[in-house]
């Protein structure tokens, strides 16, 4: 008996590397794919937590800072204030007589043909550019008034869109929405595929080749004429369309999945569980499945990012996600339109878009190279 | 040969009127109709449109219909641009589209496969690398970011080639569309081309080629690169297709009046008849470049045969 | 002739690969020497260096593959040449086959225009007459119908006669040396015969060196001058093949001679009981057909075959690939559809469903002839070898279990504190004994053995026919032994059946087989395995 404890000890230590250890193994030792790895960690971690860290709402309108560049340092820019002064000033339906600055606050003084209500100083409040407006000083008629009020130091690293937005907020939130969607879809589509390829695998015969055919006619339908007729349908309900969009995109999963489960099958090691008179369960629970694994998630990571690049083409179309909620497609799509007069509005969501989709594929590439080492 | 073609596509046939039976119900069943949507049309003008296209019929009698005109090759005529038959706008549009698309698919093919073969013959050195690099970049940079920017670049920045429109066909015009075609094209071919070639200059009749004393030469173009075309071939079948049949990103972005616009449009404004022109004709493309896929198949390798 | 000065010599040949885990060194620091005319071979197990040493000296290595030291052609070394001066050399006046005849010709190709590119570019001659010169080749190789099969392509050929087209090419330019790795191992063993017979001719007749590189002690004793010993990428032995033969100086060497596996099993005892038998056992196949694709093929794999397997009785099937012989052992277990009777002890099973068929799977087991495909890849070997416990004896705790993996590890020779690893760490002689471990636990009472022993070196060989005769010995197991290699099957089994497409050709008592072989089949069949039983005696 204390053999046996003896030989059980040496178990424990002489444990293997099991496939998946293995696996971790390469692809930590794969330089691009462990970077890309983390940045798309910080990506998720960004775009989720972002949203409520940056001063800004991602709807919120700012009418003084209409696509305004991005800018490191604070605004308003001097030029800027004037401007805003300006338009201040035909709120209330005062005349400007003299600005000047001193430190963080502006002294305002401004005339009126009537008498001037202090209470339309709030119009100095709801502008972007400044607020905390007091007034100073009043002359006895009150038709001049100096007014003093903080200048509001605000950050649009991103720059803002056509209608004020600030733009960092909605490119992260954007992110949201897009990496959600991908997850969402390939999800669905792995489910779907997986489900359906491995049963016509395991099936075979008859069951399999009309199981086959059946994708085959789906296939020969234009792909986005399905979308097109999946978007109808559904309307413009983001998640509803997009579990519809990974419903298409489950063919090809469906073609890997059953290929692999057929070559599985004709595996001698799944022979050998049947000679042991292993159940069907046992021989698809047992060795079917954890050796499809591998595949499903290389497929996976392939499949995430074309259903970003979709759902952005989708909404390049104006098909996907509707104001004022964003997505990378979306904001891109404006992007494209503004090109000449303001580059950054594709400038960040595409470099968003871009970086992330390379770091998919890089990590695709790794994990196809950490979990199918045949090629070395 | 004559005999495998014809039989090809008489067996086409069946999937032909699949595809189409299919998306005729798919797209009727849809909610909304061609006339829905114009608004201030009113209620006896509807009806009398409706009426004047026969879409007051029972819809199998309508089926029936659309099947008789198909096969007389009518298309029937568009709802939402009234002035056209389905027929006249494929008529102007596709000569346009096939444009673009042959000398994008062309290109792809030409530059690609070059590429590809470079990577696999410097595997894991610069050029290598630099043609992996390129290919990530061209696979995944959307199509929608690549046209704006060279808009940007080519046309505005540097003012060297419009930023859009057909222009009757000049050369300068057709550069960005074709350009913006053919970069995600490449970066595939790229990667299939390396990834058979690696495998194809690891076989063993590469390596009797070798220990036979066969020039360099005659070991990578004659032995090697033959057999790496099949997955060329096999990729180039619907890729063809589908560059042909237009791109509703390039063409909406340069400004093309190609076909390739068509099918969104149309599916949205529930103009049944374009949208089934539209998937008749990517139908057929897509069976007829199958049907070449084969043919060249069998020309390339012998063990493929015609039965 | 044996003094004259050699004209291939390697020098300090080194041969490395760079590998994720590092390099790795193949040969490590080798030196031989071939003269005109002579015909050397290098004999060595699977990973001892002795075809890289040979792709070195080609230019064949492959890209991760560097060499160093010197191999010296007529005083120009092979290893500095630039391409251009080396392809000069490759395929004129070195020339090379290979051990994978169904994949060394270009499948693009037809044979004629593969036969008349090396020649046209060493020989420079018009297409005229390199085509003749490529009809005489083929005439040469002995190929019937040459006319014609200089435009079939390699897939209409059969593996032996593509090893032929190979060995044309081979001999296109009047090659000095002629260098073939493993050039029969891949083929059947009839047609391994002529394929050495013919090399053995054409050397008669065109007086070329030939270097044999090979693990098979029959082909070396056979047709060998001298022959190297090679061993994880060193030479051990060198020498004239008679002394090699008659006094082995090395202990690798004297282990290699006696790897024959060797003795006899007696015959079971007279009135054992039949414990499976098959009567009039059919079994056949569709080819292609299917849904909308006309009418299938029928291919007739076991044609009524009847057989009866006694307790302790091993049963060797022999023949060569595509004769059934594996159709015929999964029938009998149930694992493939047949007509025909199949009686385990007094019960017919023929008719017995999936089901029904499950108690009984644990009383007849399986092994298979692949170690690597065999086990599952994602399971430990603790679990391999006890999942037909969690089918025939579900009560059992974990740890009951887990002792009973630790017993049948044991009891195949393996160190029972290796369960908790996945069988890509162990080799092929270890992973075959958890295969073994896993039929065994179920303590079956028949076993069917699918050429268990093929993919495995001869040292190997010999331990797991050893293992499975004493497994035998211990529980009264009965055998049927699948296998194309007579000498394994003569020291395994006690009665022998003779299988070519799907039928019997000859059976009965193994000695009385290899005595008085009645058919021809069976004669060149034996005609390797009698050549080193011969050699046997003598030594």
């Amino acid at each position: 008996m204390t053999d046996l404890a003896a030989t059980a000890a040496r178990a424990e230590a002489t444990r293997g590397r099991s496939f998946w250890g293995d696996a971790w193994a390469r692809l930590k030792a794969n330089r691009a794919a462990m970077v890309s790895l983390i940045y798309l960690g910080l990506m998720a971690v960004v775009c989720i937590a972002g949203p409520w860290f940056v001063p800004h709402q991602y709807t919120t309108i700012y009418a003084d800072y209409v696509r305004t560049p991005p800018s490191l340092s604070a605004y308003p820019k001097p030029e800027m204030i004037e401007t805003a002064l300006a338009d201040v000033m035909k709120r209330m339906r005062v005349d400007l007589k003299e600005w000047h600055q001193e430190g963080e606050r502006i002294f305002v003084t401004v005339t009126s043909s009537r008498e001037i209500d202090e209470r339309n100083t709030r119009y100095v409040d709801r502008s972007d550019t400044f607020d905390d407006a007091r007034v100073e000083e009043k002359s006895a008629d009150g038709k001049t008034m100096v007014i003093s009020a903080a200048i509001k130091q605000q950050y649009f690293l991103f720059g803002t869109d056509n209608t004020g937005r600030d733009m960092l907020s909605r490119t992260l939130m954007a992110g949201r929405v897009s990496l959600a969607i991908g997850l969402l879809a390939g999800v669905v589509a792995v489910v779907i595929g997986v489900i359906y390829g491995a049963t016509a695998g395991f099936l075979g015969g008859r069951a399999d080749e009309i199981m086959m055919r059946i994708v085959d006619v789906l296939y020969s339908l234009p792909f986005i004429f399905f979308v097109i007729m999946l978007v109808v349908f559904f309307g413009r309900n983001f998640v509803l369309m997009f579990l519809a969009v990974g419903a298409v995109l489950w063919l090809d999963m469906a073609r890997i999945v059953r290929g692999q489960a057929l070559s599985i099958r004709r595996q001698e090691y799944v022979q050998a569980a049947e000679a042991l008179g292993v159940s069907r369960t046992g021989i698809l629970a047992r060795h079917i499945v954890p050796n499809l694994l591998g595949v499903v998630v290389i497929y996976m990571t392939l499949l995430v990012p074309q259903v970003i690049i979709l759902e952005s083409f989708l909404s390049f179309l104006g098909l996907g996600v509707q104001e004022p909620m964003t997505s990378w497609g979306v904001l891109i799509s404006v992007g494209a339109k503004n090109i000449g007069t303001a580059n950054w509005l594709l400038l960040f969501p595409a470099l968003f878009l871009v970086s992330t989709l390379f770091a998919l594929n890089f990590v695709g590439d790794g994990l196809r190279d950490a979990l199918d080492p045949k090629d070395r | 040969m004559l005999s495998y073609v014809i039989r090809r596509l008489l067996t086409a046939i069946p999937t032909l009127f699949v595809i189409v039976t299919l998306a005729f119900f798919l797209i009727r069943v849809a909610p909304g109709g061609p006339f829905n949507q114009e608004r201030g049309l009113s209620p006896e003008i509807r009806a009398n449109l409706e009426a004047q296209f026969g879409l007051n019929d029972p819809l199998w009698l309508q089926y029936f219909n659309y099947l008789k005109n198909l096969l007389r090759g009518n298309f029937g005529p568009s709802y939402n641009l009234p002035d056209f038959t389905v027929g006249e706008l494929f008529a102007n549009g596709l000569p346009i589209s096939i444009q673009l698309g042959a000398s994008a698919l062309v290109l792809a093919l030409l530059v690609g496969s070059t590429l590809g073969v470079i990577a696999a013959l410097y595997q894991n050195r610069a050029a290598d690398y630099a043609v992996i690099a390129t290919a990530t970049a061209g696979s995944t940079i959307p199509t929608f970011v690549i046209a704006p920017v060279i808009q940007l670049l080519f046309g505005l920045t540097w003012s060297l080639l419009p930023i859009g429109g057909w222009g009757d066909g000049a050369f300068v015009n057709k550069i960005g569309p074709v350009l913006t075609l053919a970069l995600p094209q490449i970066a595939i071919v790229a990667r299939l081309m390396r990834g058979s070639m690696i495998e194809s200059l690891r076989s063993h009749h590469i390596r009797t080629a070798r220990a036979l004393g066969l020039s360099e030469w005659s070991v990578v173009v004659h032995h090697a690169l033959r057999g790496a075309l099949l997955p060329i071939v096999s990729y180039a079948g619907p890729a063809a297709a589908a560059l042909l049949t237009g791109s509703i990103i390039v063409e909406t972005i340069f400004s093309i009046p190609g076909v390739g616009r068509y099918f969104v449009d149309a599916a949205l404004n529930r103009d049944y008849t374009l949208v089934m022109g539209t998937v008749v004709v990517i139908a057929i493309f897509t069976i007829v470049f199958n049907l070449i896929v084969d043919i060249l198949y069998a020309v390339v390798d012998p063990r493929v045969r015609y039965d | 002739m044996a003094d004259a000065a050699p004209i291939l010599s390697v020098k300090d040949l080194r041969v490395g690969f760079r590998t994720l885990d590092g390099r790795v060194d193949a040969v490590r620091g080798i030196n031989l020497n071939v003269k005109a005319g002579e015909t050397v071979a290098i004999v060595g197990e699977s990973g001892s260096g002795k075809s890289q040493t040979m792709m070195a000296a080609m230019g064949l290595l492959a890209s991760n593959g560097s060499a160093t030291g010197t191999v010296d052609y007529r005083g120009r070394n092979l290893l500095g040449l630039p391409k251009s001066e080396l392809n000069k050399i490759r395929g004129s006046k070195i020339s090379m086959i290979f051990q994978e005849p169904m994949t060394s010709l270009d499948p693009l190709y037809t044979i004629g225009s593969q036969l008349i590119e090396p020649i046209r570019r060493h020989r420079g001659l018009n297409a005229k007459d390199a085509h003749a010169e490529a009809l005489r080749l083929l005439e040469l190789v002995r190929i019937p119908e040459p006319r014609r099969r200089l435009r079939s392509y390699p897939y209409e050929m059969s593996g032996g006669q593509r090893q032929r087209v190979m060995i044309a090419m081979a001999l296109a330019n009047d090659p000095d040396i002629l260098i073939a790795d493993e050039p029969t191992t891949a083929l059947d063993v009839t047609v391994q015969a002529q394929i050495l017979k013919l090399l053995a001719d054409l050397q008669k007749k065109l007086g070329m060196a030939i270097v044999f590189i090979t693990h098979d002690l029959g082909i070396v004793r056979r047709l060998a001058d001298r022959v190297y010993v090679m061993r994880s990428g060193e030479v051990v032995e060198e020498g004239a093949t008679q002394a090699i033969f008659s006094t082995p100086k090395h202990d690798y060497t004297k282990m290699l001679l006696a790897a024959e596996p060797t003795g006899h099993k007696a015959p079971p005892p007279p009135g054992a009981p039949i414990v499976l038998e098959g009567r009039g056992v059919e079994v056949t196949f569709e080819i292609g057909g299917g849904f909308l694709a006309g009418d299938p093929m029928i291919l007739r794999a076991v044609d009524k075959i009847s057989v009866a397997l006694r307790q302790q009785q091993t049963i060797g099937i022999v023949g060569e690939s595509g004769s059934g012989k594996s159709t015929l052992g999964r029938a009998l277990l149930r694992l493939l559809p047949s007509t025909g009777v199949i009686r385990f002890g007094m019960k017919d099973i023929a008719k017995l469903d999936r089901e029904d068929m499950r108690p009984l799977r644990r009383e007849l087991q399986l092994v298979f002839q692949d170690p690597f495909g065999s086990l599952s890849p994602r399971m430990t070997v603790g679990q391999i070898v006890t999942e037909g416990l969690l089918v025939h004896e579900p009560g059992l705790s974990r740890a009951d279990r887990d002792r009973r993996a630790i017993e049948a590890l044991r009891e195949v020779g393996l160190d029972p504190a290796m369960r908790n690893r996945y069988p890509h760490e162990f080799s092929g002689g270890q992973r075959q004994r958890i295969a073994i471990a896993r039929a065994m636990i179920l303590k079956p009472r028949v076993v069917v053995l699918d050429e268990p022993t093929s993919a495995l070196d001869r040292s190997v060989q010999k331990q797991i026919v050893e293992l499975l005769r004493d497994l035998q010995q211990a529980h009264e197991l009965s055998y049927l032994f699948i296998s194309h290699d007579l000498s394994v099957v003569r020291a395994m089994a006690d009665y022998i059946i003779v299988m070519k497409e799907g039928r019997i050709v000859e059976q009965g008592e193994t000695e009385a087989i290899f005595d008085h072989p009645a058919e021809d089949y069976t004669r060149t069949l034996m005609a390797a395995a009698v050549d080193e039983t011969r050699f046997r005696a003598a030594g």
